[in-house]
């Protein structure tokens, strides 16, 4: 192993020895979303013909779950290393900037996609929702996931203790993933709310994922294609540079 | 080529009063070149500049002025090889909760691209007297072994320059001897260490070169025994029953009941004396001997007053 992966192979170790934390909790968690919004609203919403509310619901608590723990992996173990002091040990290797980035950003997106899989399989308990166009799916997770490890790394940088990053999860990370339309179709919002969701990158994501299922979605898979692509390239780039300057860990 | 090479290095950090715009120069101009296979010791008191020439050694942190390379690579523009050639101890006791000592020690050794480093790792963990924790979680050691862990972390890539920033800080006998044995074995195999360190008699114990830093400038640079040499007369060493008097103290070493002031001749010991008499003290156990690093280092820092001017607006 070269000195990257085994940062890759260190950072996926650190959350599969607290599995019941990182994978089987948010599963859990995205489980009891299905059960209670489903069950309250499978009579009163349809969103496609053909489509149950619940297996609607299924590919965009994945994606959700996807974008969370993405997020989670690299952040928690950049502000943990920060706090704990033992950031020095890396501070201290040959590794790149450049190694960084792909270690943290990989093993961010490698719990994001075990999550996210993990939440499609045990909804096949509940709703089996067809695969129509599995390998836009996947690309959207993939790109999904990449965009979120990469802005855990920037807010894992920018903090300084856990009441940032708290801050950052819930006054940034929440809301967008949560008014992203995975519990519904923008199309049943007002045309103002419809308006300031196209300008939610997370949308965007929750969108073109749900098209791989159904072969249907708010906007053209392509625009959203676009925009994710776009912005996996720019905020991975921020994360990079923040590396690579040393932002609030080489003083 | 020098080990190390520190040329015109100089830090800055905004002050305390920031705010107001202003700096704090942590270093001004160090400039020392530490040969391969020395044991150099870089000595001063708190605040000196000690550890921030460390940590601009060691990548965590960059000069604002100056150069400093390691076996000849520069730290910032060829790091990736200053750092394979250098093994860092930290000064603070940090660690990583999650993995167990083998794997820290592994982990690391694959951050270096170290690869099958099993036996130089059993080496390590037997040498430092941590075989029988290798499977055992950082969170589960105790202070001192976690110190020994931290030792062990900068050795696993073999470093031919090995830096200690005050390792024996807060550690026990048995930790310090193990530590000071196989350090001294690495530093005969070939290995350059630089060490920091409060203990002096350590210092002059195992370094054959020692720099002394003051206000982040260099004010003493010279072999261990060249220092001792020069060291202005003797010191009376002896034991009082009460407080000294002001003249004496400002002079003095005081350790409990134990004085030891430096005495140039018989008449300045005799003066000594009168004045502990005068004072009302009983003076016991009298002793003159030679001055020790300790008190070569408190004159040399008595001669140079240090810079006042180090915050800048």
């Amino acid at each position: 192993m070269t000195g990257w992966q085994m940062l890759l192979y260190k950072e996926v170790l650190r959350f599969w020895r607290v599995a019941a934390q990182t994978i089987t909790g948010p599963i859990l968690t995205a489980m009891l979303y299905l059960l209670v919004f489903g069950q309250a609203l499978e009579s009163h919403v349809k969103v496609y013909d053909d489509v149950s509310y619940t297996a609607f619901l299924v590919p965009g608590l994945a994606m959700m779950s996807l974008l969370q723990n993405a997020f989670a992996n690299s952040s928690s173990s950049l502000i943990a290393s920060k706090v704990m002091g033992n950031l020095v040990f890396l501070l201290l290797t040959p590794l790149s900037p450049w190694h960084w980035f792909v270690a943290y950003v990989g093993a961010a997106v490698v719990r994001g996609l075990v999550v996210g899989t993990g939440v499609l399989a045990v909804s096949l308990l509940f709703a089996v929702p067809p695969l129509a166009q599995a390998p836009w799916a996947v690309l959207f997770a993939l790109l999904g996931a990449a965009l979120m490890g990469a802005l855990g790394v920037v807010a894992g940088l920018w903090s300084e203790k856990f009441d940032h990053m708290a801050a950052f999860q819930n006054f940034v990370v929440m809301p967008m993933t949560f008014l992203s339309g995975v519990f519904y179709s923008i199309h049943s919002l007002p045309p103002f709310w419809q308006t300031v969701s196209h300008f939610n990158p997370f949308f965007y994501m929750i969108d073109g994922f749900r098209y791989g299922f159904f072969g249907a979605s708010d906007v053209s898979p392509w625009l959203s294609l676009a925009i994710v692509a776009s912005a996996t390239a720019g905020v991975g780039l921020w994360a990079f540079l923040l590396l690579r300057m040393g932002y609030k860990i080489r003083n | 080529m020098p080990a190390i090479s520190f040329q015109s290095v100089s830090k800055s950090y905004p002050s305390p009063r920031g705010q107001q715009g202003g700096t704090f120069l942590a270093l001004d101009q160090v400039s020392l070149d530490i040969e391969a296979g020395e044991f150099f010791g870089l000595l001063g008191p708190n605040g000196a500049g000690k550890t921030t020439l460390i940590t601009i050694l060691a990548g965590l942190a960059r000069a604002s002025a100056g150069r400093i390379s390691v076996m000849g690579h520069d730290v910032q523009t060829d790091f990736a090889a200053a750092r394979r050639a250098l093994g860092v101890v930290p000064q603070e006791l940090v660690f990583d909760p999650f993995f167990k000592v083998r794997e820290a020690l592994l982990f690391q050794s694959g951050y270096f691209g170290v690869q099958h480093n099993e036996a130089w790792v059993d080496e390590l963990l037997d040498n430092l007297g941590l075989a029988d924790k290798a499977d055992v979680n950082m969170r589960a050691l105790s202070g001192g072994m976690k110190r020994r862990v931290l030792v062990a972390l900068a050795l696993v890539h073999k470093p031919p320059v090995i830096v200690l920033d005050e390792p024996t800080a807060g550690v026990d006998v048995e930790l310090r001897q193990t530590l000071w044995q196989f350090i001294d074995k690495l530093n005969k195999q070939g290995h350059t260490v630089l060490l920091t360190t409060h203990y002096l008699e350590e210092a002059e114990a195992l370094c054959g070169r020692i720099a002394m830093l003051k206000t982040g400038t260099v004010v003493a640079l010279d072999s261990t025994s060249a220092l001792l040499s020069a060291a202005s007369g003797n010191v009376l060493r002896c034991s009082v029953d009460g407080t000294l008097p002001p003249a004496l103290a400002s002079q003095a070493r005081v350790t409990g009941r134990v004085v030891q002031l430096p005495a140039s001749d018989a008449v300045a010991v005799e003066q000594y004396l009168a004045q502990l008499r005068q004072a009302g003290l009983q003076v016991q156990d009298i002793e003159i001997r030679r001055p020790d690093l300790e008190d070569v280092f408190l004159q040399v820092m008595q001669q140079h007053p240090g810079r006042d001017d180090r915050v800048a607006p």
